[in-house]
């Protein structure tokens, strides 16, 4: 992170206000302890995320000084755009990534850091650390530059921007034990409770901004917790008892399945995750 | 064995994490030719520590690709990007993550095929031990000597011989010892003695997690029993201390830390340091952190310093012992791994990026390419992608290193093209003893001369000077020498500083020639080591020659200024003080 605030000139922190937000955030204090982070945090707000998720973000950036930018595709939601309408893919597309890149060229903005995470997807696992992107945001996996031992080549041209990974190398189970440790403050969405869900087989759907219901569907109160957030139509539920760090912690040592099973647009085609990086999506 | 661990009560886990943080990290590197299977063997180890969930093996099963005979193509696991899907090639560095009991595992699965030779330096610049896969079936391949060769490059001692695929070959021994044989003689050329060859077969399982009853004959450990024991890479502890200064933290007129990563060596409060390129000693006053000043960082920690004198530091300097500086040079010899499209071109102005310095170098000279086949040096103009040499660098302004053999850290650098920033080149800094060439034929030069030739005597001189010649060895505290030189001169000495930043091998000729002239010289160089002080004393001779150990010296200059003043005086170099304010100047 003190690499990048020494080479960039305007670089900024991509805020989803999950758990690798929150550890990203916490890192950030550290490396420029005693002085405050010296760049600003940027929230990209689709309009549908959790209401829990928008008032922790206030709470905890007001309270650890940060500055925070929260950028909306406002065009869109002003036309109606919504996943339901629109289908996951567009609905991403227009909210979340055109979002995002008009965000970073609105702040002129040539490095942003995300908190994604190399175990998280398959083709994350060959992004690099510093992810090269050219002036439209575009991510080319076979034209990266090759990364050795700590040196990063941070030579960008105008208009060309950087996103860097610093939880590159960290496994879910590595966050956890971190926020434990560190004790670090996380959404409550994390932790397991009894929600109303749309339940269809194995998936449970939160109903918060009115996901359209199949014939007969009524919401049912299930005990869970999500493990992972994005907005609230895409981010299933997980069957949990754990209402603790440790008890998640506990749970991910025993669990079998991977944390994104239940983020519908990875797996919305084959493949898609590349296909939505390749587009400028984190 | 390898099953992850389960907690059955919460309360266990802050054992658990415990254990878990205690945990050795091993960083791996794989290396294989297409289609000897190092895609299914990674899978499996994934698979078979738990390292994959349900789903993705689901997802696995469902795909409508199966390039395996059995129900679960392990080498989907890991191929990642859909261009090599459809080839069935691992295409660039793919990092996994796993855990056993007893370790925790990052692999750089890294491409097999002859193209990608910068992949696999990027995979191995970082790891600890290289995985090395031999087709049973196809024996030795020129590629399988490649990779141990950019292994063995790349500075990673520990290596393992994968034998793959011994189900075709039916578990014979006479097979496995064949391929053993050739291959562990072309490892002791690589300087690599204690390698650990393993037959399995990836596909079945057989002696990747545990030892398969298919080879009776084999006596050895199963790969992951293997990964789990094997000694960790030391992480530099011991070695002398290098921190590179990354960033200053100012938040108010009052504070000024300097932060980095330890690279090598540990820091301590109260310990003394040294600061290039300024070549100022001062001491750590303290090491800040959140959550409580350190009394101690190691590497490879982070560490924010305050130090007790004002002294200017900056991004890419580094902070380091007085007593064990690294080398201080604007000319070096190094191995380069050419990694553009763009050919190398001599002469022609690169970025380095070396440490947390960035600046201008271009290299002078290509000595020769190195044949990763048959390991020979052969004359060639440039470098192509993916070719490797052995070259002569020099930069704008001098940078700190070590060799790359001792250092990692400060041993490496990278070129980058100033037009299209690519990363064009991964380069090892070589041994610095072995002199440059043109450094060579200077001292030699110097050598040549007879500065005993003057005609005029060291008596005529003293009786000119007032004092005799001397030549004055610190290794560091530039503001001390230049202290030193105006004391001596205001008592009229003829005395010159020699503190430039400059290549020291033939500082020990100049103190000679200094000598021979009737000056006191004073050499404050960092580089400065303990083969020049012998060889500077050897030529000034031993009454003349004054080395003084930075550490030892007062911390204030002005006392370590008279101290030095006293010694000179009490061997008669100079006239005593006392007596020199009575007789005036």
């Amino acid at each position: 992170m003190r690499e990048v605030a020494s080479e960039f000139a305007r670089p900024v922190m991509l805020y989803s206000i999950g758990k690798d937000s929150s550890v990203m955030l916490r890192l950030a204090q550290k490396a420029f302890y005693p002085g405050k982070i010296p760049f600003p945090l940027l929230h990209v707000d689709t309009g549908f995320k959790f209401r829990e998720m928008i008032e922790f973000r206030d709470k905890y950036t007001a309270a650890i000084g940060a500055r925070l930018i929260v950028h909306r595709n406002e065009a869109a939601l002003a036309e109606g755009a919504n996943p339901y309408r629109l289908g996951t893919q567009k609905c991403c597309g227009l909210l979340k990534t055109r979002s995002l890149l008009d965000a970073l060229a609105e702040g002129g903005y040539d490095a942003a850091f995300g908190g994604a995470r190399r175990d998280e997807e398959k083709s994350r696992a060959k992004e690099r650390i510093y992810s090269f992107r050219d002036a439209s945001g575009q991510w080319d996996p076979k034209n990266q530059r090759p990364e050795l031992w700590n040196l990063f080549n941070g030579r960008i041209d105008k208009g060309e921007s950087i996103r860097v990974f610093p939880l590159s190398n960290w496994t879910e189970l590595d966050v956890w034990q971190y926020i434990h440790v560190e004790r670090i403050p996380v959404v409550p969405l994390y932790f397991a409770k009894l929600r109303e869900m749309l339940v269809r087989g194995p998936s449970l759907i939160p109903i918060e901004h009115d996901p359209p219901r199949l014939p007969g569907e009524t919401p049912q109160l299930v005990m869970c917790r999500m493990r992972s957030l994005g907005c609230t139509h895409c981010t299933g539920a997980v069957r949990s008892e754990a209402v603790t760090v440790p008890e998640i912690i506990a749970e991910l040592v025993g669990m079998r399945r991977s944390e994104r099973e239940n983020r519908v647009i990875d797996h919305d085609q084959e493949g898609s995750m590349e296909l939505k990086k390749r587009e400028g999506y984190f | 064995m390898a099953a992850a661990e389960t907690i059955a009560r919460v309360d266990e886990l802050e054992a658990y994490l415990e254990r878990d943080q205690a945990k050795g990290l091993l960083r791996i590197a794989t290396a294989g030719s297409v289609d000897d299977g190092k895609s299914t063997l990674i899978g499996r180890l994934l698979f078979d520590s738990r390292g994959v969930y349900e789903d993705q093996i689901a997802a696995v099963r469902n795909s409508t690709v199966n390039r395996s005979t059995g129900p679960i193509d392990f080498s989907l696991l890991t191929d990642g990007l859909r261009a090599e899907r459809e080839q069935g090639i691992t295409i660039d560095v793919a990092y996994r993550y796993f855990a056993t009991p007893r370790r925790k595992f990052i692999i750089a699965d890294t491409p097999g095929h002859e193209q990608y030779t910068r992949n696999m330096a990027t995979g191995a610049s970082t790891a600890d031990l290289a995985i090395v896969l031999i087709d049973a079936h196809n024996g030795v391949l020129p590629q399988s000597r490649r990779h141990a060769f950019l292994a063995a490059l790349l500075g990673i001692r520990r290596i393992v011989v994968a034998v793959n695929k011994m189900d075709l070959v039916g578990f014979r021994q006479d097979a496995f010892e064949l391929i053993c044989g050739s291959f562990r003689q072309h490892l002791e050329r690589l300087g690599i003695a204690d390698a650990c060859f393993i037959p399995l077969s990836a596909l079945d399982g057989d002696n990747v997690i545990s030892r398969s009853s298919r080879t009776p004959w084999y006596e050895g450990p199963s790969l992951l029993e293997h990964l789990e024991t094997v000694p960790l890479q030391d992480t530099g502890q011991a070695q002398p201390l290098r921190l590179p200064v990354q960033y200053v933290i100012r938040p108010d007129a009052g504070f000024r830390g300097y932060a980095g990563q330890v690279v090598s060596g540990a820091i301590r409060a109260g310990d003394p340091v040294l600061a290039l390129p300024s070549g100022r000693t001062t001491r750590v006053k303290t090491i800040v952190a959140w959550g409580g000043d350190l009394t101690e960082a190691f590497a490879p920690m982070p560490a924010t310093v305050v130090l007790e004198d004002e002294v200017d530091v900056s991004r890419g300097d580094m902070l380091v012992h007085p007593a064990h500086a690294p080398h201080i040079s604007r000319r070096f010899d190094a191995t380069l791994v050419w990694m553009n499209q763009q050919p190398l071109r001599l002469g022609q102005p690169y970025l380095i990026k070396h440490t947390t310095q960035q600046l201008t170098a271009t290299v002078t000279a290509l000595k020769h390419r190195i044949d990763v086949n048959t390991l020979d040096g052969e004359p060639a103009a440039s470098l192509e992608l993916n070719e490797i040499g052995s070259v002569a660098i020099e930069t704008t302004r001098p940078i700190f290193f070590d060799a790359y053999a001792s250092n990692r850290a400060t041993g490496s650098f990278i070129l980058i093209d100033p037009l299209g920033n690519a990363t064009v080149a991964a380069g090892m800094i070589d041994d610095f003893r072995r002199e440059p060439g043109a450094d060579r034929a200077a001292q030699s030069a110097l050598l040549d001369l007879d500065f005993q030739a003057s005609r005029l005597t060291p008596a005529e001189r003293y009786d000119r000077a007032g004092h005799y010649p001397a030549t004055i060895w610190l290794t560091a505290r530039q503001d001390l020498a230049y202290l030193l030189e105006r004391k001596l001169f205001q008592r009229g000495c003829q005395v010159h500083v020699v503190a430039e930043e400059v290549e020291s091998h033939i500082l020990p000729e100049v103190g000679a020639l200094l000598s021979a002239a009737g000056l006191i010289s004073i050499f404050s160089v960092s580089t400065l080591g303990s083969q020049e002080r012998d060889r500077a004393q050897a030529r000034v001779g031993e009454q003349r020659f004054f080395a003084f150990d930075p550490e030892n010296l007062p911390a204030s200059d002005e006392e370590a200024a008279n101290r030095i003043c006293s010694a000179l005086e009490s061997r008669g170099i100079i006239a005593g003080s006392r007596f020199r304010e009575g007789e005036g100047i």
